[in-house]
């Protein structure tokens, strides 16, 4: 890292992250049609001014509900949807405009659904060897196979003849998105892109997905960004979440830290509403919903739901506020002199 | 409220035996296997299982929505219609399709997973819910459905301004809201609810749940709880009934479930949900994946997965049966057959803090407002 706007960044973390999202903006326009002309309807702010690091060898988790806009961020980063504004730093360079084979032999994107990520009339081999010779990993039948199976019995399919010549419809869901990150495996990336990965799988057999994610993580020191709306499973699988709300960065911190002492009063609702058998009081939380984006409430964009809105809540948006140990949230309530953690003016929703 | 599980009310619907096959002959895919299922008056039971396990299927088979090639092979479906005479319940699946459109509704309603596809999309909410109430209720007036209508939204906590709005210009969560108010509109003794949370977000979720606990608590009726979500349901549920391939494998209190799993896939279903509390455990998951119920491994459908698996297993398959020690809950597992040395996870005391899991859990008679 070189450029000025790291500073913040290494003084929190001391490594340079492998991906990151410097202001990240994405406006969608929306046009309607009336009668054959064309009016333009507005913009939907989905994704305002994202800041995220992917470090080597960690897992970093974006929750959010949907329409959070996490699904959005993801894209941008995958470079399936450009940004409207903000840059992307991959390996301390900032990404221009081009070269994005080049981009995506290092970032790969793992789709949410296995039943529509994989083309139902190839078979496994197909998906693989594509992706391979793609990414100039092998060449010729013979070393075409050999690539195949190694990949596969890196997500755990073996033996690989056993999986090699099956259509996407013979194997079940979890095997299916085992191919699908097999294929994501096959240009070696630096950088694993996850979209809710497991969401579509069998409860049984999401543990065991996001098992080999870590696996992986661990084994080939790939930086995972696992965007998810659980955040029990962050809580599990991540080493640094980071929860949206309404296009905007919330609170951001070590998974523990985060789950454990949220400091962000959207962060203390979606905890409070995950199903949670262990829970030993009931649960009070506010009604609402996430509001439209297209007029995103001013200031805070959580106020008219938050318990705690102040007059400032309404007017400016606030900005990140360190909590903790590479912990921040952006609530006006953790400006110094407001509160801390210790002595919060919010009333410790959750036990910790 | 009748639903605390030292006393339970009257049983309202009584399945048993009930097969669901799809298809016929050699070729049918048995999705249900002679599922037993008792639901009592107020109560909430959950059905969990994964996808293809035959819950929905069972759902349908006992409420006669089952459409072909699905079709009941066996069972018996007892519904006590009248609380003051409990010895003359209809069968089910005797009625003929009169009979049947008496009961639809009236006494036993569904709420469906997807709203959308559910409600009408071309006409307002206002004019489903009269719709249902001129069907089923052709003795009252105008006004008077009008008026239920208002009233109905309102107990599921929407305003009376909504009334006029179409399906689209209702969130998610309102949809499925409207829908649990179309299914109270007759004041049904039977809710059947498959799955009505699976596409909403988790605070939407609750809210929603909240409500249906609320709104029980009120009306008494009871709810049927379809869910792959094990861990809602140990918040929401009085009774959970675990099925894996077509059959019933488990079922408890939600709190002993929670506490003391009898069957080693429950066990595994507990092992496969993150906590958002106490340090972090390394969690496994079930191994392998569910089966095919067109070639389904013989003996317990379960052996090829099980950790405990015995040569027993994979030759006979286990009945549901009280396992040792415990009178009051239903499992088939070889291991519980009281022959069997138990392993220490599979038969921990019941109702005690056990084990990794909290100590913190409410007693059985309080999960009704433990969510």
């Amino acid at each position: 890292m070189t450029t000025q706007d790291s500073v913040v960044e290494s003084a929190r973390s001391g490594a340079a992250p492998v991906l990151a999202a410097r202001d990240l903006t994405k406006h969608f326009k929306v046009h309607r049609k009336v009668r054959g002309t064309t009016i333009s309807g507005g913009v939907v702010h989905a994704a305002e001014d994202i800041n995220l690091e992917l470090h080597a060898g960690k897992v970093t988790a974006l929750v959010g509900e949907s329409g959070s806009g996490k699904t959005t961020v993801a894209r941008m980063l995958a470079r399936l949807t450009p940004p409207t504004s903000g840059k992307i730093v991959l390996n301390g360079e900032p990404v221009g405009r081009g070269h994005v084979l080049d981009y995506r032999h290092r970032v790969q994107l793992v789709f949410q659904d296995p039943f529509a990520s994989l083309n139902p009339v190839h078979d496994v081999r197909y998906h693989l060897s594509r992706a391979l010779r793609v990414h100039h990993k092998a060449r010729g039948r013979e070393a075409l196979d050999a690539a195949v199976a190694d990949l596969l019995a890196k997500v755990k399919l073996e033996p690989a003849s056993q999986f090699v010549r099956k259509l996407p419809h013979e194997l079940s869901g979890g095997q299916r998105q085992r191919v699908a990150i097999a294929r994501a495996l096959a240009a070696e990336p630096s950088v694993l892109l996850a979209d809710e990965p497991v969401s579509m799988l069998d409860v049984s057999i999401r543990i065991g997905v996001l098992n080999l994610l870590g696996e992986l993580r661990d084994a080939a020191g790939m930086a995972l960004l696992y965007v998810t709306h659980d955040i029990a499973s962050a809580r599990y699988f991540a080493d640094t979440v980071t929860v949206m709300y309404a296009g905007r960065v919330v609170e951001s911190g070590p998974s523990l830290a985060v789950t454990d002492q949220p400091s962000h009063p959207y962060t203390q609702l979606l905890l409070s509403a995950a199903p949670d058998p262990d829970r030993p009081a009931p649960s009070v939380i506010s009604a609402g919903a996430i509001p439209s984006l297209i007029n995103p409430p001013s200031g805070c964009r959580f106020h008219p739901r938050c318990p705690y809105a102040m007059p400032i809540c309404s007017t400016q948006t606030p900005p990140d506020f360190g909590v903790g140990a590479d912990h921040t949230a952006a609530c006006w309530l953790r400006q110094v002199g407001q509160g801390s953690p210790a002595g919060s003016p919010m009333p410790a929703d959750r036990p910790s | 409220m009748t639903a605390s599980l030292d006393q339970p009310g009257w049983p309202v619907l009584e399945v048993s035996g009930l097969c669901v096959d799809y298809g016929h002959g050699a070729g049918a895919t048995h999705a249900v296997i002679g599922a037993d299922l008792v639901l009592h008056r107020g109560e909430v039971i959950g059905l969990a299982g994964e996808s293809g396990s035959g819950k929905s299927t069972l759902a349908y088979g006992m409420t006669r929505l089952l459409r072909p090639p699905g079709r009941i092979t066996a069972g018996r479906v007892l519904f006590h219609a009248d609380p003051d005479r409990p010895n003359s319940p209809v069968d089910l699946l005797d009625l003929d399709i009169d009979q049947l459109r008496r009961l639809r509704w009236r006494e036993i309603s569904i709420v469906f997973q997807s709203a959308m596809a559910a409600l009408n999309p071309v006409i307002t909410v206002q004019a489903q819910l009269i719709d249902t109430l001129a069907a089923h209720r052709p003795e009252m007036t105008r006004d008077a459905r009008h008026e239920r209508a208002l009233k109905l939204l309102g107990l599921v906590g929407i305003s009376a301004d909504r009334l006029r709005s179409y399906p689209h210009e209702l969130s998610g969560g309102m949809r499925q809201r409207v829908m649990i108010a179309m299914a109270l509109a007759l004041e049904p003794q039977i809710v059947i609810m498959d799955e009505p949370t699976t596409a909403l977000d988790v605070v939407t979720q609750r809210e929603i749940l909240q409500k249906v606990i609320e709104l029980r608590d009120r009306l008494g009726f009871s709810v049927l709880f379809i869910t792959h979500d094990l861990s809602l349901l140990l918040e929401l549920a009085d009774t959970i009934a675990v099925m894996y391939a077509g059959r019933i494998v488990e079922s408890a209190a939600a709190a002993e479930l929670l506490t003391s799993p009898r069957h080693p896939y429950s066990l595994g279903l507990l092992r496969s949900f993150p906590s958002l509390h106490g340090p972090r455990r390394a969690l496994t998951g079930i191994p392998g994946s569910p089966p095919d119920l067109q070639d389904l491994p013989k003996g317990c459908a379960f052996h090829p997965r099980c950790g405990y698996a015995m040569p027993r297993c994979s030759r006979d398959v286990p009945q549901l049966a009280a396992p040792p020690g415990s009178p009051a809950r239903l499992v088939a597992c070889w291991l519980q057959d009281g022959r069997t040395d138990r392993p220490d996870e599979l038969s921990r005391p019941e109702s005690t803090a056990g084990g990794g899991l909290s100590a913190a859990v409410p007693a059985a008679g309080d999960s009704e407002v433990a969510i």
